[in-house]
């Protein structure tokens, strides 16, 4: 079972109801559930929207984009139904706060996507699990049952005129899949293939339909917004950034685990601090901030580097999906781009050639030189790859390949010349075999 | 087949792919979930688990397979009554990964996607599992272990062990 941890520093948001028994629907009440999903049916979509925005919620998937601003693209007058779906195939490596979410408090993940459904005018919303959680999906399924039991969804929701269902569905193992498009077509059924856009999926979406799509801490944070009120809930944070995040400190610190700390909180702090510092003492080599698909960073990037989306972006990375991954000196960075590159080899669905195509060489080629045998051009090559794949492909799959391969190379070439001529490397324990 | 139910399953998940077409606004949306569950009894996708599922949502065994194909959870070969899925990615490859990985190896006598003689483990390496700050992490079917080393490895194999010993059904 996930263990949770606390620091101090922590400002305890959306993880309030963690390790309280807030599964149960009665203590979810007794905590002040689905009060906040009362108050938007009273005070209808316009006062919601304008709540989302002026909290400065920004999306937890990685994207980082206005909450409220994505609601208010949904067409108010439609032919085709609306629908609210919830992203919680989390699968960024580095990432597992969504697990937590579930586990702990999934009355507050029915809650939100009531209010999105609200907020929008849907009937219906879906709840996607990734198919591994398959005990939280049956914890959703519970919480689920438990709503409708007490009238909370259903054709009268809360004894209102207003209709509000959920169903949950389960995916099977696909990293794309978190991708929104390929994410509508997976719970259409099909292949998780991405969708070109436009038409964005506010406008077609879900079986044509216009679509709110959020990630699962997105929507568990939406409640706690409206109960707490919009502008306190953006106090919390920096500027433009509101509120907390669920940062997921993992790798090599002394107290790993999933922390809620104010948007713009320092880095270095993070490991430090929070994180306890470097496993047995010993030294910081490099950092990846918002999971496996943004550009690592160096120490001395981190010294004052606040973790929101605008100061992460502009230091050259990503906030991302909150996984901040943490590498001591001990490791080496070409096996690490590697597995990395590997984990996006596995999971390019294939329908874009630079990705289907890039992640494979960049995979044979990172194979090779982690053997021993690379030579000098393959460091530029590996450069060239990720640079031709980034901004052609339909999703972000591709970028999310190429953009950390790209941090790798430029900040530790000399890690990636130490390997050539068939030098063994420093550090490496699973060197696999390469094919020359 | 029975042929009373007409179903390569159990009456249970006979009543539950009934209840899986019903649920959604469009009778396909049940595919992904119904070849899971399916998978869970009969313990792979075999041609007359596509059939059927095929049969049940009204499209081709085609389209069954290239959905099918696509997600990694779901495989065309039985697996051991356990199957262990060690996490060797980013996260669980810092914390030790690998050696957990190279210690289910030796303790189960099998190398990557194999099964064992009695076909009571199979083993293999997968992406993140979503428990990137318990590293490193297993899940044996459905179920996670976390925080792993290496020397926990006999107790995990030994208590699955004594599980399929005493005849219960995989937690699938």
């Amino acid at each position: 079972m996930p263990r949770l941890v606390s620091h101090p520093d922590e400002v305890k948001i959306v993880t309030s109801r963690f390790g309280k028994g807030a599964a149960k629907i009665d203590r979810y009440l007794e905590l002040g559930g689905y009060e906040a999903a009362k108050k938007c049916l009273a005070q209808g979509p316009d006062w919601i929207i304008t709540e989302m925005k002026a909290s400065n919620l920004r999306g937890r998937g990685g994207a980082g984009f206005p909450t409220g601003l994505k609601w208010s693209f949904v067409p108010k007058q439609n032919p085709k139904p609306k629908y609210v779906l919830v992203n919680g195939d989390e699968s960024e490596p580095g990432t597992c706060k969504d697990h937590l979410i579930f586990l702990h408090d999934p009355h507050a993940v029915i809650e939100g996507t009531i209010i999105a459904g609200l907020a929008i005018g849907a009937k219906v919303g879906f709840i996607y699990l990734r198919g591994e959680y398959r005990y939280l999906l049956e914890i959703v399924e519970k919480a689920v049952a438990d709503a409708y039991a007490k009238g909370f969804l259903g054709k009268n929701i809360f004894g209102s005129d207003t209709e509000f269902q959920i169903i949950t569905q389960t995916g099977a193992g696909a990293y794309e899949v978190g991708e929104e498009s390929a994410l509508m077509e997976s719970l259409e059924g099909k292949r998780g293939i991405p969708r070109i856009k436009p038409p964005f999926p506010a406008v077609v979406g879900l079986y044509g339909g216009p679509t709110v799509i959020n990630n699962a801490e997105t929507i568990a944070t939406v409640p706690h917004v409206i109960e707490m009120g919009a502008a306190a809930y953006a106090a919390a944070g920096s500027e433009r950034n509101g509120g907390t995040r669920l940062f997921c400190l993992s790798g090599h610190v002394e107290r790993p685990g999933v922390y809620e700390l104010p948007m713009g909180y320092n880095l270095k702090k993070m490991i430090y601090e929070v994180g306890g510092g470097i496993r047995g003492g010993r030294t910081l080599k490099a950092v990846v901030p918002g999971g496996s698909s943004t550009p690592v960073l160096l120490p001395a990037e981190i010294e004052n580097l606040g973790m929101d989306f605008d100061q992460v972006g502009k230091a050259g990375s990503m906030l991302g999906s909150g996984g901040v991954i943490v590498i001591d000196d001990q490791t080496c960075i070409v096996e690490f781009a590697l597995r990395t590159i590997s984990f996006y080899q596995h999971e390019s669905c294939g329908w874009c050639i630079p990705c289907r195509e890039g992640t494979d060489w960049l995979k044979k080629s990172l194979t090779r030189f982690h053997a021993g045998f690379g030579v000098a051009k393959d460091i530029d090559n590996i450069q060239y790859l990720a640079e031709n794949m980034m901004g052609r492909t339909f999703c972000p799959l591709g970028d999310a390949a190429a953009m950390p391969t790209l941090g790798f190379v430029k900040k530790f070439r000399k890690e990636f010349e130490d390997h050539l001529n068939g030098k063994p490397c420093p550090f490496a324990k699973h060197v696999e075999m390469a094919v020359i | 087949m029975s042929p009373e139910t007409m179903t390569l399953f159990s009456p249970a998940l006979a009543a539950r792919f009934d209840a899986l077409v019903q649920k959604y606004p469009v009778k396909r949306s049940a595919l992904i979930p119904m070849l899971l569950y399916a998978q869970d009894e009969i313990g792979y996708l075999s041609d007359a688990v596509i059939a059927e599922v095929a049969e049940r949502i009204g499209i081709t065994t085609l389209d069954v397979r290239d959905v099918a194909s696509y997600y990694s959870m779901l495989r065309f070969k039985p697996v051991g009554k356990f199957n262990v899925q060690v996490c060797t990615n980013i996260s669980c490859m810092l914390r030790g990964g690998y050696e957990l990985y190279e210690r289910f190896q030796e303790e189960l006598g099998i190398g990557p996607k194999d099964v064992t003689a009695d076909g009571v483990f199979s083993l293999e390496e997968v992406e993140c599992i979503g428990v990137c700050c318990w590293a490193p992490a297993i899940q044996v079917n459905y179920d996670f272990h976390d925080e792993l080393k290496p020397e926990h490895v006999p107790g995990i194999v030994a208590g699955y062990r004594g599980q399929a010993k005493a005849g219960a059904a995989p937690d699938a």
